[in-house]
Formats: C-alpha cells, structure tokens, sequence
C-alpha cells in the first residue's frame, strides 16, 4: 500500500526526468532565449504584431533548425487569458445561483448539467466547436465585431477562416467554466452560516447578503477557483488544437489564426523531423509540465485555506 | 427642522430604492448566467443526438473505415482498440490506485507524507494529457534497447501506459473519499473481536466501501476514456483490425479527432456516431455514480 502511494512521487518524477533529458539539446543550443525573441530583431516582432501585411519573422523553423517558441507561448496566454475574461464572471453567477438563489426543486439537475459539462471529452468540444461555433463566429459574431470594434485595433478582417485566438478563447471557457464554478459552489458552501444570517439581521438586502457575507469571505477560495481554471485552460489540447488555426505567428488581431504550445505538440511530435525539433518540442512540454504544476499548486493552496478541514473533492 | 427630515426622508427612499434594484439586477445577472452555462451544453448534447443519431447502424459498429471517397464503413476497430487500451491502463491504473487510497485512507491518515501524497495526486490530476503522452513516449516509444517492453515503436502498450499513469491518482483519490466515509463504528467494531489491522481493512472497510470504490473507479474510466492527446503519439491509430499489444492501435476519440479534421462528409458523419457512442458512454457512468454514491451506507457522500 505504502508502495503504491509512493507511486505518485515515482510518477511526478518519472514525467520530469523523462521531459528534462528529452529536452537537452535545445536547452544548450538556446538556453532561455527559445521562450523568448532570441536572435530575431525585436522591431520585426513588433512591426508584424501590429500589420497584418508585415512578413512575420520566422519564430519556428525545424527545416534550418532554428527554434523559438514565442509564437505558441503567447498563442497560450491570449487564449487561457480570454477564456477566463468570459468565463470567470458566467461561472461565479451560476455559483452565486446554484447556492444561494436557486429553488431546491432545481438544485440537483442543475449541479448534475454543471458534472455532465466538466465530463464531456475536450475531442468533443472540439468536434462540435468545427462544425457548429467556427462557422457561427465566421458568419456572424466576428463581422459584427469587426464593424463595431475595428478601431480598437485588435479585430480586423485579415483572416475570414473563424478559425483564431478568439474561437479557441470561447471554446476554452466552455471547458473550464464547470471546473470554477464547482469549486466557487464548493468554497461558498464552506462559509458558516453564521456570517450570512449576521449581515441578514443587520437589515441587508439577499444580493448585499451574498456580496457581504459570502463573496468576502470567500475570496481566496474564489482566487484559487480561478487560477485552477487557468491551469486546465493552459493545458488543454485537443479542442484549442481543432480550432485556432495552428500558425506559429504573433498577431495583435484576436480573430487571427495562431498556436499553443499544447497544440504545436499535438500536431508536430509524431513527425519531428530531427533531433533538434524532438527536443525543442519535449522543452515545451517540460515548460507546460512546470506551469501547470506550479499553477495547479497554488490553486490548491488556496481553495485548501479556505475549506480547511471540509475533505477536498477530487475536481 | 421640517425642511431638514424631509431632505434625509428623501435620500434614504431613494438609497433604499436603489439597493431594491441592485438586489434584482443581481438576480437577474445570476439567472442569465445559468442559462448562458446551460444553453452550451443544451445546444451541444442535441446537436450531437441529432447528427450522431443518424450515422449509427449496424455497420458503424461491425465494419472497418472504407478508403477514403467511398461511402459506408464503420468504427469497429476503434472501439475495439478504445477497449484493449482502458484494458491495459486499468490493470495498471486501478490496483495501484486502490492501494495508494488504502494507504491514504487507512494506514497513513494524518501523517505528512499521507498529506504530501493527496497534495501531489490533486497538482497531478491537473497535469495536460499530452506530457504524460510525451513522457510514455520517452519512456517506451523511443528507446531502442529494449529493456522495457514492446519499446522501441508506436504500440498499444505504450497507449495503455500513458492513459493508466493518468488513471492512477484520480483513483486514489476517490478510493481514500470513499473509505473516508466509511462509519468508524464499523472498524471498531472489527477491532473489538480481534482481527487484525490490515485484515480489518481488506474484508470489513473495503468491502463496506466497495460500491462507491468501483463508481470512483468507472469515473476515472469514463475520464480516460475520452482522452485523445496521449495516444496521439503513443498509439498512433490504425485502420485495420488490431488488438495486438506490440502494434499500433486505433481508439475512438483518436479516430473521431483524424475524421472531424479530414475533408470528407462520410467521415465527418463517422466522427459525429463515434462522438454519440462516447458521450453515452460518458453520461452513463457519471449517471451511475451520482445513483451509487447516494445509496446505503455512503448515503449524503455526493
């Protein structure tokens, strides 16, 4: 027993050696410049982030084995960032609901629908994000956007596809909605009743309740909440990979095509033409292995703090 | 003085009218997100029965895909290899699960290192699927040595491999939640006849607790069921009849991933009936541990 528990550490660093020793060709060949511009002026970066009819420099090369990965770690970052801009408010309303507003009649289907979305494979979302969200952005949300929010710079019209940071960012937040609000549902449950019938006595309104007595005490938790989210969006391959585009350049545009660096995995590891590209490929890998672990952690740390002595469920 | 209370009467009818509104504004806010979380996942499901519905018949579940351009074919061999695989990672996965849970439940409870194991099985649950597919690719597809085995290619085994090290502490964690809730009056009374520790916890707590045990361990099943990234470069898919260990398989979410990407209405009808077989799957076995869990002895677990 003792073994088999102890397999969880054997595990973790089995994934760390194995990424780390895969992953030593590039480390020696380009150090810490392969996350960011390396040799490549950073005036050309610039120029091609705001033209769409700049050439773009070219970050990901396998062919004359110059490697950097700029282009996906920033694919990454927009989509997980405007995953969590639309989701973290659609996920702690529907949390503020299910506890606080919702008939008991309807508590128990609505948090079985939230179980079933977390459930549903990420090939799924996918699947159903080409054929029924690309065309719907392609026809519909980003001509609107385009005429509405052109000015702003990042919505013009360069790539008609649907495909692009902005559909991987929807999709995303339908992914990660489930997980934030399960454990924000988690977190306001773990306040004591006391607090909320205090606020109550004092003469406060249900919505001045919530925001006074529960929302505050429940912040860190809701924190942790968030930034768990933020790891699994991070992390996630296949539906991003279907959807945005898998074009190593950097643009200002969010309806732009781009990458992410679980996606340029998912498309390139099982063809890597050499040695370099195997390693530069496994160093990402080991990038998203130590983010996600060290994103994970503090999630962890945070939601316990606040639940302290309640068992964790296993999200 | 008159004119002074009636300025304060004012202000406070209209503070007191403005929080009435907040407060309804709020709910309003909170109703309109839960149908705004509910509408995707509505759209989504029907979507799926409608256009899975349609491509499901006895040949999606007997035939091989036809070549590309002809009309037919089913999924067969992906479903079969999806099976050989949950196969492989569950004789991997759920014993050593179990047994970490066992531990963390029983023998460990309140220790550090029971703490430090629970803390780095939760950090590992949310690890992305493709590096454990990189790690099993490192670790059995790409040495040439030959010590570890049916290295050295793409085969099933390595698939297996990859998916069972990400079954390992989902299962340990709903084991230990499961024993947890196991009421103490029943070890003790177990102690109190004499039956030793480790025996107490083998025949009594694990038996008590095994329904909610087998659910936890059908809900780390139906997880990894689905899981596409890993096997991407670990077992590869195949577009013949393979069960073999040492070969490249096929797997139902890989083949709905190569279909949804391919150009041709067949095969994106194909991927829509093996996306239906999944989630029904999926639906099923999440259904049948909400039903469990709230049954007997763990009745209120959930």
């Amino acid at each position: 027993m003792l073994l088999c528990a102890l397999s969880i550490f054997g595990i973790v660093a089995l994934i760390a050696t194995e990424l780390v020793m895969g992953s030593q060709l590039t480390w020696h060949q380009f150090g810490m410049s392969f996350f960011s511009w390396g040799e490549t002026p950073l005036i050309d970066i610039l120029k091609a982030f705001s033209d769409p009819t700049a050439t773009q420099p070219n970050y990901w090369d396998p062919v004359n084995g110059h490697f950097s990965a700029l282009p996906f770690v920033y694919g990454t970052l927009v989509s997980s960032i405007l995953a969590l801009l639309m989701a973290v408010p659609l996920a702690i309303g529907l949390a503020v609901f299910l506890t606080e507003m919702c008939p008991g009649v309807l508590r128990g289907p609505l948090a079985f629908v939230t179980e079933l979305l977390a459930a549903i494979p990420s090939v799924i979302y996918g699947l159903w994000a080409v054929f029924v969200l690309v065309p719907l952005m392609r026809e519909y949300v980003n001509p609107l956007l385009i005429k509405t929010l052109g000015w702003t710079g990042f919505f013009n019209d360069a790539n008609p596809t649907g495909l692009g940071f902005l559909s991987a960012g929807v999709i995303l937040a339908i992914m990660i909605l489930p997980i934030i609000s399960s454990l924000t549902r988690e977190v306001m449950s773990a306040v004591p009743h006391s607090q909320r019938e205090a606020v109550l006595a004092l003469g406060a309104t249900r919505w001045e309740m919530i925001r006074m007595g529960v929302l505050r005490n429940a912040r860190i938790g809701i924190v942790g909440a968030v930034i768990l989210g933020l790891g699994r969006a991070l992390g996630e391959t296949m539906a991003v990979t279907m959807v945005v585009g898998n074009t190593a350049e950097i643009h200002r545009s969010l309806l732009a095509n781009g990458a992410s660096m679980a996606s340029v995995i998912a498309n390139e590891y099982g063809e890597a033409s050499s040695n370099l590209h195997f390693s530069a490929l496994t160093e990402i890998g080991l990038a998203l292995f130590v983010v996600t672990i060290i994103v994970n952690a503090l999630a962890r740390l945070l939601v316990w703090a606040v639940t302290r002595g309640a068992p964790a469920r296993a999200a | 003085m008159q004119g002074v209370g009636d300025k304060v009467a004012k202000k406070d009818k209209i503070r007191e009218r403005m929080r009435a509104v907040t407060d309804h504004a709020a709910t309003g806010l909170a109703v309109l997100s839960t149908l705004l979380v509910v509408a995707p996942l509505v759209a989504i499901f029907v979507y799926l029965v409608y256009k899975g519905a349609s491509s499901l018949n006895l040949a999606f579940f007997t035939e091989l895909p036809k070549p590309e351009g002809e009309t037919g074919g089913g999924m067969a061999n992906a479903i079969l290899g999806s099976g050989v695989l949950l196969g492989v990672a569950s004789c991997i996965g759920i014993p050593v699960g179990i047994g970490g849970g066992i531990f963390l439940a029983e023998f460990g409870r309140g220790t550090r290192l029971a703490n430090a194991v629970r803390f780095t099985a939760d950090v590992l649950n949310g690890v992305p699927s493709i590096v454990m597919g990189v790690a099993a690719y490192a670790l059995i597809v790409k040495p040439q040595n030959h010590i570890i085995p049916f290295s050295g290619h793409f085969s099933a085994f390595s698939g297996g491999v990859a998916l069972g090290i990400m079954m390992i502490p989902t299962v340990c964690r709903t084991t230990e939640e499961m024993l947890l809730m196991v009421p103490h009056a029943v070890r003790e009374a177990a102690l109190a006849l004499g039956v030793p520790n480790w025996r107490s916890v083998l025949s009594i707590t694990v038996k008590t607790a095994s329904p909610g045990i087998i659910t936890g361990c059908m809900l780390a099943f139906a997880r990894v069921a689905g899981e596409t990234a890993p096997l991407i470069f670990t077992a590869l898919g195949n577009q013949f009849w393979s069960a073999s260990l040492d070969r490249p398989i096929a797997a139902l979410p890989l083949q709905i991933y190569v279909y949804a990407l391919s150009p041709y209405d067949d095969l994106h009808r194909l991927a829509w009936g093996g996306a239906l077989v999944l989630i029904v799957l999926i639906v099923l076995a999440v259904s049948l541990v909400r039903f469990v869990a709230g049954r007997g002895v763990l009745k209120g677990a959930s």
